[in-house]
């Protein structure tokens, strides 16, 4: 069924996307016959792209894993094991595809690569305290990310408003569990937003 | 004893041959056009206070102490500056996207906050790079309000 749905969305966005071109296009042009043609020659270029977002998106969604698996092991207190996945997600942000974003997107995406990607690297190598520090600003930087790349996947954007003047992350359930606190204020929080 | 004899001449013999590998000095006369300097308006205490405590180590020109005539001194500082810069080049500071500008305001601002920067091992040698709470707070007020808000 959530396949189905999201399938129809992808469509949807799709077809939206053609109609703002083919306007656009047909604006220039100011011969709305042609117009008609466009649509057929990208309604059979669809497809492709479709297939090139799925793959996209998969990179997207392996980012989004790493950076909930480092998040547990903040939550659970586990240095050494956020270090390693500090290491492991900096190698996935490497992989991201930017080629068929927006050339704004595509942008703003190398500055969040970058970014996050730099905070990622800090993980792999420090002290608890140091590792939180970095991923508040990391979690900014995913969530952000997300704005462009979407997800198939709810999260819930939750709020400390304790730590370093409030901070937010993002997690998979709907119960808070606070990575900055950790085993000291666990249910530390509250859900401020949802995504999807 | 004899073993020591020679392992003292060999050390020696060490010593000085390798104070014939080059090193390259981090030394430039052209301050680039996208110095955090002459990109922001910087308060003339402030722009002071960056040269002595950061800039030896996050800029593109040290000001070298005599002893880094010296191996392994010479390496040991090439190394320290190297890493400084990876992390953070106030030369390059126009060349940053306002995220990463935003990052590096927020690290300056937690390092200088906790003691970490500028280290120890250079403000033993530096003393006037070490930085009173009055110099701190003033840079960390500086730096906060550099940060772009969104």
């Amino acid at each position: 069924m959530k396949t189905i749905k999201r399938s129809i969305r992808t469509v949807a966005l799709v077809a939206t996307m053609i109609l703002t071109v083919s306007c656009k296009d047909a604006n220039k042009n100011e011969a709305p016959s042609s117009a008609s043609n466009e649509v057929m020659q990208e309604n059979m270029d669809s497809s492709k792209n479709m297939a090139m977002n799925n793959s996209q998106n998969a990179m997207a969604e392996a980012i989004l894993k790493d950076y909930f698996n480092l998040k547990d092991a903040l939550v659970g207190d586990e240095n050494d094991k956020a270090k390693m996945l500090g290491g492991t997600l900096a190698k996935s942000l490497g992989n991201l595809d930017k080629s068929t974003y927006s050339e704004s997107q595509q942008k703003e995406l190398i500055d969040i690569i970058e970014d996050a990607t730099e905070h990622a690297e800090h993980i792999s190598e420090s002290d608890i305290k140091h590792q939180r520090e970095h991923f508040k600003i990391l979690s900014k930087d995913i969530t952000d990310m997300v704005a462009i790349t979407g997800t198939a996947t709810k999260l819930y954007e939750q709020f400390c408003p304790m730590y370093d003047g409030g901070t937010a992350w993002l997690s998979t359930k709907e119960e808070v569990r606070n990575p900055y606190y950790g085993s000291k204020m666990l249910k530390c929080g509250k859900v401020q937003r949802e995504i999807n | 004893m004899k073993i020591l004899k020679v392992i003292a001449i060999i050390a020696l013999v060490v010593l000085v041959g390798i104070q014939f590998v080059p090193t390259e000095p981090n030394q430039n006369d052209v301050t680039p056009q996208t110095d955090f300097m002459l990109v922001n308006e910087v308060p003339i205490a402030i722009q002071n206070q960056l040269k002595v405590s950061c800039y030896d180590c996050h800029s593109n020109n040290t000001n070298y102490p005599w002893y880094n005539k010296v191996q392994p001194v010479a390496w040991f500082l090439e190394n320290h500056i190297k890493e400084g810069k990876s992390e953070l080049n106030f030369n390059e500071w126009k060349n940053y996207s306002d995220r990463k500008k935003n990052s590096k305001l927020r690290s300056i601002i937690k390092q200088i906050e906790n003691g970490e920067m500028p280290m120890d091992s250079y403000t033993l040698i530096h003393r006037g790079a070490k930085l009173d709470s009055l110099a701190k707070n003033e840079i960390i007020n500086y730096m906060n309000n550099l940060k772009i808000k969104n």
